[in-house]
């Protein structure tokens, strides 16, 4: 029998919004996990550490790391039914922090990864000329992002500050109209044009000569790799950070699906979504490194690069030399525009959906009072000749010690502190296609931490060792270990704060007894 | 492209191409219904 009365359950949907279906729940899950790390990441990585070997760990690491924890996550949302601190609250009164500190991380990323997409949204108008002349690092640094030497500077540049003035806009509007209609649509629309663009400009790439290097370059297996601790690190922190786990997203979106839904069903429709997008986009990226490496008479691995250098100055190069590189250009810069845009979306999520169940607040209410704050930080720090200095760092050090750092500590906490595995698993277990057993509680309490505590810890071993990419130790300070440990602080402080409806903890909100349900 | 990249490549899209196609096989077969007990409780 349950113990949660259905008008309970139904005046809960109507006060904090409800995704109306599995398929907009699986659509919106997906287009949060296939964001820009799927595009200018994974490549990279995969061919860094062992190329075709690489399958094998990155295999391994999704079975025994990616998708248990994305059933972690999906148990915390989906029993207790709230945001990341409402569902810890509701776990246990003094976990709520871990919630906190999850939105306060959530609220970081969102102010950088606007200014990426503001500058992907103009390079997608920049292709079709070609704008960046034969030079496009020197175009990238100087003339579009005007940056100075590593420092702050609060210079305005308006090629930067307008496109992301209207990335902010954008975000506003879809998150307005809310769960439904704003979050789950967006992805329900745009995953499947993305895919559609992506495979065509995947297809035109393998026909580039050159391509069939480059994809040679990818796949060829290096199997001493195998033996590398370096390489499971780099398999597990790929699979961590692609499929937007461990930081309160996942926790959020299933508190929106209905009881009965088969979680662990379409956790594994997610998990390997993302990985099918993931190597469709290296089969595109490497074809076309390969047809620049051609091109420039060198070989693939002096092309080779990720992240904001891949992007924004090695394809620009290819879409200059390529047949039809106009094209190229407006299917890759939109690709990213729209990969970017769905994880965004699910990124502010968060911060909303913890702020209006913490304070009861109208969908309306609590969408601006995030968004304004938000949009002014990423204006005033994104916007200016600085820019890029302080994304790159943010970036690193909140990857590696806020989303990495409060991921195994919640695993740890909720498998060895509270023990409460034995639950989740029944819970995810009822009614699912899927046995969640034993299995699943030995790989989130041993394998799981295993594998994300070695690349934490040779992360931090190596931004001990040598300061990140040889930046003034002070902006280190600030923007590194500065920003990662303020958002901790942020964290426990606010779990402190009263909740505005004293009930929001009680247990008739979600099932006591989640097996029986 | 020589062999060994061509059966890599092969195998890494039959295990995660497949495993999606797997997975939306297993997931349609799983349809949301309400329990039993709820079912009775209706009628």
């Amino acid at each position: 029998m349950s113990t949660t009365p259905d008008g309970v359950q139904d005046r809960a949907a109507a006060k904090r919004g409800a995704f109306s279906s599995r398929q907009v729940f699986i659509f919106a899950a997906i287009g949060s996990a296939v964001g820009l790390g799927n595009i200018w990441r994974f490549p990279y990585v995969a061919y860094e550490n062992g190329g075709g070997a690489f399958v094998i760990p990155y295999i391994v690491a999704l079975l025994t790391a990616g998708i248990p924890f994305l059933f972690l996550d999906y148990a915390l949302g989906h029993r207790y039914r709230g945001s990341a601190p409402l569902s810890f609250a509701r776990l246990r009164r003094g976990t709520e922090g871990l919630g906190w500190w999850q939105v306060g991380i959530c609220f970081m990323i969102a102010v950088y990864y606007a200014a990426v997409m503001a500058w992907a949204v103009r390079y997608t108008i920049f292709s079709v000329n070609k704008a960046w002349g034969d030079d496009p690092e020197g175009f990238f640094f100087g003339e579009f992002l005007k940056a100075g030497d590593p420092g702050v500077d609060a210079t305005p540049v308006w090629g930067v500050l307008i496109p992301l003035l209207l990335v902010w806009v954008a975000i506003l509007a879809v998150m307005l109209l809310g769960v439904q209609k704003g979050v789950g649509a967006t992805s329900v629309i745009f995953i499947p044009v993305l895919v559609v663009a992506f495979a065509i400009l995947v297809v035109r790439s393998l026909f580039l000569p050159g391509a069939a290097e480059g994809l040679d370059a990818l796949f060829t297996p290096n199997w001493g790799a195998l033996t590398d601790a370096t390489v499971w690190a780099a398999a597990y922190g790929q699979i961590f950070f692609s499929l937007s786990i461990g930081f309160g997203i996942m926790i959020t979106y299933s508190s929106y699906v209905h009881k009965h839904t088969d979680m662990p069903g379409s956790g594994l429709v997610v998990g390997f979504a993302n990985s099918s997008f993931e190597l469709l986009a290296g089969i595109g990226v490497f074809a076309a490194l390969g047809f620049m490496a051609q091109a420039s008479g060198v070989s693939v691995s002096e092309v080779a690069t990720s992240g904001i250098g891949l992007a924004f100055v090695a394809f620009p190069a290819i879409i200059s030399e390529a047949p039809a590189g106009a094209l190229i250009g407006v299917l890759f810069f939109f690709s990213l525009v729209i990969a970017g845009f769905t994880s965004m979306v699910s990124i502010v999520e968060v911060v909303i959906s913890g702020v209006r169940d913490k304070f009861e607040m109208t969908r309306t209410g609590a969408t601006i009072g995030v968004i304004v704050p938000m949009a002014l930080v990423s204006l005033v720090f994104f916007s200016t000749t600085s820019g890029i200095y302080v994304l790159d760092i943010v970036d690193h050090f909140i990857n590696q010690f806020g989303i990495l750092l409060v991921a195994v500590i919640s695993m740890l906490v909720m498998s060895w502190g509270l023990r409460v595995l034995p639950m989740f698993s029944d819970h995810l277990s009822d009614g699912s296609s899927i046995v969640v057993g034993a299995w699943w509680r030995i790989l989130i309490s041993i394998v799981a931490p295993i594998g994300l505590i070695l690349v934490l810890g040779l992360s931090f071993w190596e931004d001990v060792k040598t300061p990140y990419e040889g930046y003034p130790t002070w902006m280190l300070a600030v923007f590194g270990w500065g920003v990662a440990g303020a958002v901790i602080v942020f964290g426990f402080l606010a779990a402190q704060s009263k909740w505005r409806d004293p009930e929001a903890l009680s247990t008739v909100h979600f099932n006591e007894k989640g097996a029986q349900s | 492209m020589s062999g060994s990249a061509i059966v890599m490549m092969l195998i890494a899209m039959l295990v995660i191409w497949g495993g999606l196609a797997a997975a939306v096989v297993n997931l349609r077969r799983s349809p949301d219904l309400p329990h039993a007990d709820e079912v009775k409780r209706d009628l």
